[in-house]
């Protein structure tokens, strides 16, 4: 027991909180864009492949950073418009939309891989983000250590914030909360629903690529195929958790990540030596379905939501 | 309200055409508004009412014909066009987001997208609640208001736009007369200030208190306009039918013996709607119990139990002097009672299945299958049996069910219920949509069945319909039941006020 109390206390294990939250927290912030405005995006699992493939490998190609995770971005936004083109103005079903999206983005991540590096066997490494020194806040003890992140899980974090602050404080935020409720009023106050909709959708894709992005720019500095393993799901049981909120949302970001963090380390203590180990990689799964249970009793769910508006539809 | 012809024309509506596929919706209709008049829009259901005023805010482009507001023409399509030209429309299925609060609503769409939110608001909405009457808590959740001050947001919506032309489509369908009452009040304020209103309704009595002028759809055509101090309301009635048409109006009859017995019924509040508190209620044989109240106030949960869907969480359910032991839907179907469910696309029909299989959905496990397998021959006859005895206008049984109008649909429905020969029928708002024609049909098989000795429980939320058809009738409100009055002893403003549950707290007091 004492064990886990010194693994709860350590400033590395909440560094690795951190640092595992904020790909999930930009993902997660994408799809509760897209939801609040109506539009299930099930292509978030591909869409975050996508964004790591392509801001990797145009690091690789010799851009910067913040290149990189730029063209990951343009890239999701891009998926991101294929999805919203079908959903939206066509309203297509939104299930079977997201998971061809799905589908497509992690078979063109692979053929683009397969046919820009033919002969590699293991992938290359790029330089990724470092740890940002910010004077006085690196130097204190403890905090210090637990917040030696990089210029992404900042971002992140601001990006979470700027969600919030535009859901609730913004004109902007006011129409999209209204269009995943009930898009005729927002076409009966003159706006349009296709475009609040389809602009939700393509930015949300647009994070969550950014968020695919994180995991071989900052997280890790290579690319494979399985590296995003389910974490869009996550993001979207995550939204749910968060009762379409941002602030709560990233409150569930942070306690999957908090497990996952968790059950790496219970490995290494004289409980893994007894339990078997894929007992503890099913641990935050397991604690996430008994929380979302928990928690998701009561969420007010988008009244609009996966329910595609035909204008002038009798 | 003046009628000065040489009034400011603020709308002209130019020989506008709406076609649906074959269907052609409006046909050339023209109509001038001039300043600080209502004028009414009538006509029955299918006339083409709607899809008018939905060509004027530009929910929909019209295939001919032009829109003028205060002398400009309005860009087709295109709603906020015409909303900056002082449009302002109160949509018949309230066009508000639940999840937002009564300000929000109202700002919705008023900003910049990307600019602050307007600081003013709040003493905006507070001032035009005052001026005109409007009551409501701004910061309200929207999901959380009646239906009565929804109505008062979107109005406010409207006049928050500084709209000039206010169109109100069927805004008294969900109204009680009270409610009604001070909507009327707040449009003789808007008309004072100057506003000109169009006023959608089929309620003839509400047109001739409320407007000034007449116009009348018929099959999308305008088939007359009349100064409403020029005309009475049978005048009017013919005109929107084409010809003299009469309501079915049921003689008193003597009831028999008592069929079902509800005893100190109640069942738990589901979320908003509230549960039945301790009502007692009795169907008669040979008797219409008509039921009135804005929905919502309990009536699902009473046709829940009626229907054998629902069992009473305390009270007793007598059926034929016996309480049942087992309470189900197959088992009321099998002890006599017939439903003709509130919405007959989701809970009366099957929008894809065709009409054979529609009409044998309730028997198909007893009357139309042998030894488990499907008796297809007797099922199609039993469904070309309907189509005929009961008028259903359709190409044949093989024909979906979701490409027959409302009013074919409910006569499937009707014929399938009554068929049998049920000794209970539960009809809950079963004219609900219809136009005339096939009003006075249903409700002229309803009382036919009551004269062959049926009990039938009438749930409707048109006054109108409940005291033409009703041997006995019962107010719901907030799962509440009144007493029982007879036929012609209470009036709509006294049944009114029992709707608005004011009568209740008398009783209690007394």
């Amino acid at each position: 027991m004492s064990e886990i109390v010194d693994i709860l206390i350590s400033a590395s294990f909440w560094a690795a909180v951190i640092r595992i939250a904020s790909p999930l927290i930009l993902a997660t912030m994408g799809e509760l864009i897209c939801e609040r405005a109506g539009v299930l995006n099930l292509g978030i699992e591909g869409i975050m492949v996508i964004g790591a493939f392509t801001g990797w490998m145009a690091v690789y190609q010799g851009m910067p950073l913040w290149g990189g995770v730029a063209v990951a971005m343009a890239a999701g936004m891009l998926f991101g418009l294929l999805h919203s083109v079908l959903t939206v103005p066509f309203g297509l079903s939104q299930h079977v939309v997201g998971l061809g999206v799905t589908l497509l983005a992690t078979a063109s991540a692979s053929f683009a891989y397969r046919l820009m590096l033919p002969q590699v066997t293991s992938p290359p490494k790029i330089t990724p983000f470092q740890p940002l020194y910010i004077p006085g806040l690196s130097d204190l003890p403890w905090l210090g250590a637990a917040l030696s992140q990089t210029a992404l899980t900042w971002a992140a974090f601001a990006v979470a914030g700027l969600v919030a602050f535009t859901l609730y404080r913004t004109p902007l935020g006011l129409a999209l909360r209204a269009v995943g409720e009930n898009p005729a009023a927002v076409e009966a106050q003159g706006l349009s629903v296709t475009g609040l909709r389809m602009g939700a959708v393509i930015v949300g894709s647009g994070l969550m690529a950014v968020g695919g992005a994180f995991l071989t720019l900052s997280a890790f500095s290579s690319f494979f195929f399985e590296m995003v393993n389910g974490r869009g799901w996550i993001c979207i049981a995550l939204v749910v958790f968060g009762a379409w909120k941002p602030g709560k949302a990233v409150l569930g970001a942070i306690l999957f990540a908090a497990f996952d963090a968790l059950q790496i380390r219970l490995q290494q203590t004289a409980l893994g030596a007894v339990l078997p180990y894929q007992l503890f990689l099913a641990l935050p799964f397991l604690l996430s379905i008994l929380a979302l249970i928990l928690m998701s009793r009561r969420a007010e769910v988008p009244a609009a939501l996966m329910v595609p508006y035909n204008k002038g539809e009798r | 309200m003046s009628r000065d012809s040489g009034a400011e024309v603020v709308l002209r509506l130019d020989r506008i055409t709406k076609r649906f596929g074959a269907l052609t919706a409006n046909d050339a209709v023209s109509l001038t508004l001039r300043r600080g008049e209502v004028v009414a829009l009538l006509g029955e259901n299918g006339a083409g009412k709607t899809t008018l005023m939905n060509i004027l805010f530009g929910h929909y482009v019209a295939d001919a014909g032009s829109v003028e507001v205060f002398g400009r023409p309005l860009p087709p399509g295109n709603p906020r066009a015409a909303l900056a030209a002082g449009v302002g429309m109160v949509h018949q299925h309230f066009t508000l987001a639940g999840n937002l609060t009564v300000l929000e609503n109202i700002r919705l769409g008023t900003e910049g997208l990307w600019s602050r939110s307007y600081a003013g608001a709040r003493e905006k909405v507070a001032r035009l609640s005052r001026d005109f009457g409007l009551s409501v808590d701004p910061d309200a959740r929207v999901g959380r208001l009646s239906v009565g001050e929804r109505q008062r947001v979107e109005i406010l919506k409207a006049l928050y736009r500084d709209a000039r032309v206010l169109i109100l489509d069927e805004p008294t369908a969900v109204l009680t007369p009270q409610e009604a009452e001070a909507l009327f009040a707040t449009l003789r304020k808007a008309t004072a200030r100057g506003l000109s209103v169009i006023f959608i309704s089929h309620k003839l009595h509400e047109v001739m208190g409320v407007a000034d002028r007449c116009v009348v759809l018929r099959h999308g055509r305008v088939v007359g306009e009349v100064d409403t101090h020029a005309t009475d309301k049978a005048a009017l009635a013919a005109l929107m039918v084409g010809g003299e048409l009469s309501l079915p109006r049921a003689e008193a009859r003597t009831p028999g013996p008592v069929l079902m017995r509800l005893d100190q019924v109640s069942t738990p509040d589901r979320g908003a709607a509230p549960g039945l508190k301790a009502v007692s209620l009795e169907l008669r044989a040979g008797q219409i119990t008509g039921l009135a109240g804005v929905s919502g106030n309990g009536q699902a949960a009473l046709a829940e139990i009626v229907g054998g869907l629902a069992l009473p969480a305390a009270g007793q359910l007598w059926l034929h002097g016996q309480e049942p032991e087992t309470w189900t839907p197959r088992e009321a179907l099998a002890r006599g009672v017939a439903r003709i469910p509130e919405d007959r696309h989701h809970q009366g029909s099957i929008a894809d299945f065709d009409l054979t299989e529609n009409a044998v959905l309730e028997g198909y496990r007893t009357r139309f299958s042998r030894r488990g397998w499907m008796d297809w021959r007797a099922a199609r006859a039993f469904a070309e049996g309907i189509i005929k005895g009961y008028d259903v206008r359709c190409p044949g049984p093989e024909t979906r069910i979701r490409l027959l109008s409302g009013g074919n649909m409910q006569k499937l429905i009707l014929g399938r219920a009554l068929a049998p020969g049920p000794d209970i029928i539960l009809a809950n708002q079963p004219v609900r949509g219809l136009d005339v024609g096939a009003i006075a049909y249903v409700q002229a098989q309803l009382i036919a069945a009551r004269d062959r000795g049926a009990a039938v429980l009438l749930i409707s939320e048109d006054l109108d319909e409940i005291m033409s058809l009703s041997d006995v009738v019962h107010v719901m409100s907030q799962g509440r039941l009144s007493p029982a009055f007879a036929r012609g002893t209470m009036t709509a403003a006294e049944l009114g006020l029992w709707m608005a549950g004011q009568k209740f707290g008398e009783a209690h007091a007394a």
